[in-house]
């Protein structure tokens, strides 16, 4: 039973706005639905008194005090914009919004 | 500003919309925490500094930094949550919102999803009943849950940008990564005609919880608070919008009003969608389910966008934080902090300050508790002060279209004022010229009486020379009072005020002209 189709990748794709041609999509739709069934295999060995986990340390409430510390200079911040304008980053208009 | 077209859509009639149709709504409401730092890194959340200038790998979604949960956040948290009588989460964790919007630097909003820190709580909201009493009505909360705030954006179209030829938008991210909680009703029913005020009701209830809390600024005016409204009609079956009959009829399809800011637009957007959906649907078409964006100027909402595919947030636990597990005696030791409930200490106020059930509920719907209590402790008398608010300045707000609180006219202001007529410089006509004054910006009470040349003749000679004088001139009048009419002294008054040039105290002259005529 294939758990990832063909389609569900295109999905995906396109909510990841990665460009996929055809050739493409057939390899990896191949790919990627081996990929969540060796994942899927790891429900078949979990009992039903191992709660599913998120994160690999058995840790909770790691949390820091409400204390400022220094902020990026604007300069550095804005070292990595591939465009800034009035010391804002400056990106294609957004088209379907206000 | 929307590049589409702004069409008038047609509308039904508020009153014709209730007798066929039944209301439900949802509120859903953004606060912005007040702590230091934001939620996953030491950066400063101080409002209005400079663009970019609050930010660091962190809240900037550079490469390899890791983001730590601010403690100070997920107390406020859970205090929000127990106020409004919410079960605490034992255990909960963040999840990651994946969206393409240049508003996270991150591609992704760090949020909760289906482990919210609070949910299945209510909030007793008090509303006028329309026939001169209050009701109560429970607001059921859905969750309260915890996230970050986004960047601002700010659009350079390319006829007025400084880049000839291109459309781009500007984003300060300073904002982003500012503690928020938000808050999410239940689907709100049985609040029929009523719906807009409730709405209103509530989100003002909001505020002040938050308010007592100390957890946020709430402004909404800043957009430290916001609210998203939505709407559906569904049939009317029933005159009683909470009856069983009523509650079986599915709901309809709903739309998301966005970024409503100030209490007014509240209760204004959520009567326009109600509207607007009756005539969409008595034209035979569906409601589409949609983001609607709110114009405070015009007072009508226009289509934004479509729900579509790209609402698929796929949500997955945040692998870059472990879970929040607050144990019982952190929930208790916070309940221990949760200060007087609004509602208690509304009674407690109106004890105080000698109002009448009448007096009290124009106040709470004047939304002037808060500053009437400033007002009373900066020196002035509860009368005074409920006088001022209630009537001129609410009046006034009430025909310019803004809140009370938003003129310029300060508690301190009031107390003056207050001050200025209790020591006898002004009367009442001239403490209206004067706040006139405050209001125009022409400075404090004590500045504009001095600059306008507003003082109450303090000089008894003159007074008394006035009314001997108007009594001279209207004998006929005199002889009235002398034999007992005293209510005939009222055009004697007017008199000397009119010899005065309103600069006497009516009170006074009054006293006077009966003294004078020995009936005093
Ligand atoms: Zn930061």
């Amino acid at each position: 039973m294939s758990a990832l189709s063909r389609d569900d990748v295109a999905h995906v794709a396109m909510l990841a706005r990665i460009q996929l041609s055809e050739a493409e999509l057939d390899r990896l739709a191949g790919q990627l639905d081996q990929i969540v069934g060796w994942v899927g295999q790891v429900n078949e060995v979990a009992a039903a008194d191992v709660p599913p986990t998120s994160h690999p340390l058995p840790l909770t409430n790691v949390t820091r005090p409400d204390e400022v510390r220094p902020s990026l200079a604007v300069e550095q911040a804005l070292a990595a914009a591939p465009m800034a304008q009035e010391q804002r980053f400056a990106v294609p208009r957004i088209l379907d919004e206000d | 500003m929307s590049t589409r077209t702004r069409t008038a859509e047609t509308v039904v009639p508020f009153e014709e919309v209730m007798r066929r149709f039944d209301p439900v709504m949802g509120l859903e409401v953004h606060v912005e925490l007040n702590t230091a730092t934001k939620m996953f890194c030491g950066c400063a959340t101080e409002f209005g500094a400079e663009p970019n200038t609050q930010v660091c790998p962190v809240c900037l979604g550079l490469p390899g930094a890791l983001p730590v949960v601010n403690h100070a956040a997920v107390e406020s948290a859970i205090r929000i949550g127990l106020a409004l009588n919410c079960e605490i989460a034992s255990w909960c964790r963040f999840a990651r919102k994946n969206y393409f919007y240049p508003d996270m630097p991150k591609n992704f909003q760090t949020s909760q999803y289906d482990e919210p820190i609070a949910f299945g709580g209510y909030l007793d909201v008090e509303h006028d009943d329309g026939a001169g009493g209050t009701e109560v009505f429970r607001v059921g909360i859905e969750r309260a849950h915890m996230e970050e705030d986004t960047g601002k954006s700010l659009h350079v179209g390319g006829s007025t940008g400084r880049i000839h030829g291109a459309d781009y938008s500007l984003v300060d991210y300073n904002r982003a990564g500012i503690p928020l909680i938000e808050i999410v009703t239940t689907p709100l029913t049985g609040a029929g005609e009523r719906a807009p005020e409730i709405a209103k009701a509530y989100v003002s209830a909001l505020r002040d919880l938050l308010k007592a809390l100390g957890v946020s600024d709430v402004r909404m005016e800043q957009g430290s608070m916001r609210c998203d409204a939505n709407v559906s009609l569904r049939a009317k079956v029933s005159d009683d919008p909470a009856s069983v009959e009523q509650a079986a009829v599915p709901l309809g399809t709903r739309t998301e009003t966005k970024n409503v800011n100030s209490l007014r637009s509240v209760e204004r957007a959520v009567r326009y969608e109600i509207t607007r959906h009756a005539a969409v649907l008595d034209s035979g078409s569906p409601i589409t389910q949609e983001t609607r964006h709110w114009h405070e100027d015009t007072g009508v909402t226009t289509s934004g966008r479509p729900k579509s595919d790209a609402d698929d947030y796929r949500y997955f636990p945040e692998p870059d934080l472990v879970p929040v597990a607050p144990t019982r005696e952190d929930v208790e030791r916070l309940r221990a902090t949760l200060p007087e409930p609004p509602q208690e200490r509304r009674k407690r106020l109106q004890a105080d300050w000698g109002y009448s059930d009448l007096e009290m509920r124009d106040v709470v719907n004047a939304g002037a508790l808060e500053v009437i209590e400033d007002t009373v402790a900066a020196g002035a008398t509860p009368a005074a002060a409920r006088k001022w608010w209630t009537g001129e300045l609410a009046r006034r707000a009430n025909s310019e279209g803004v809140e009370v609180t938003a003129m310029g006219v300060t508690p301190a202001h009031v107390a003056e004022l207050d001050g200025l007529v209790r020591d006898g410089r002004l009367n009442d006509s001239m403490a209206r010229q004067v706040l006139e004054g405050v209001l125009a910006g022409e400075g404090g009470p004590a500045e504009v009486a001095d600059a306008r040349g507003l003082e109450l003749v303090q000089d008894d000679g003159a007074l008394e020379a006035a009314v001997d004088k108007v009594i001279a001139a209207h004998p006929d009048v005199a002889d009235k009072i002398r034999d007992g009419k005293v209510q005939a002294a009222g055009a004697l008054i007017g008199q000397v005020m009119k010899e005065m040039r309103g600069q006497a105290d009516a009170a006074k002259a009054r006293a006077l002209i009966l003294e004078r005529l020995g009936v005093s």
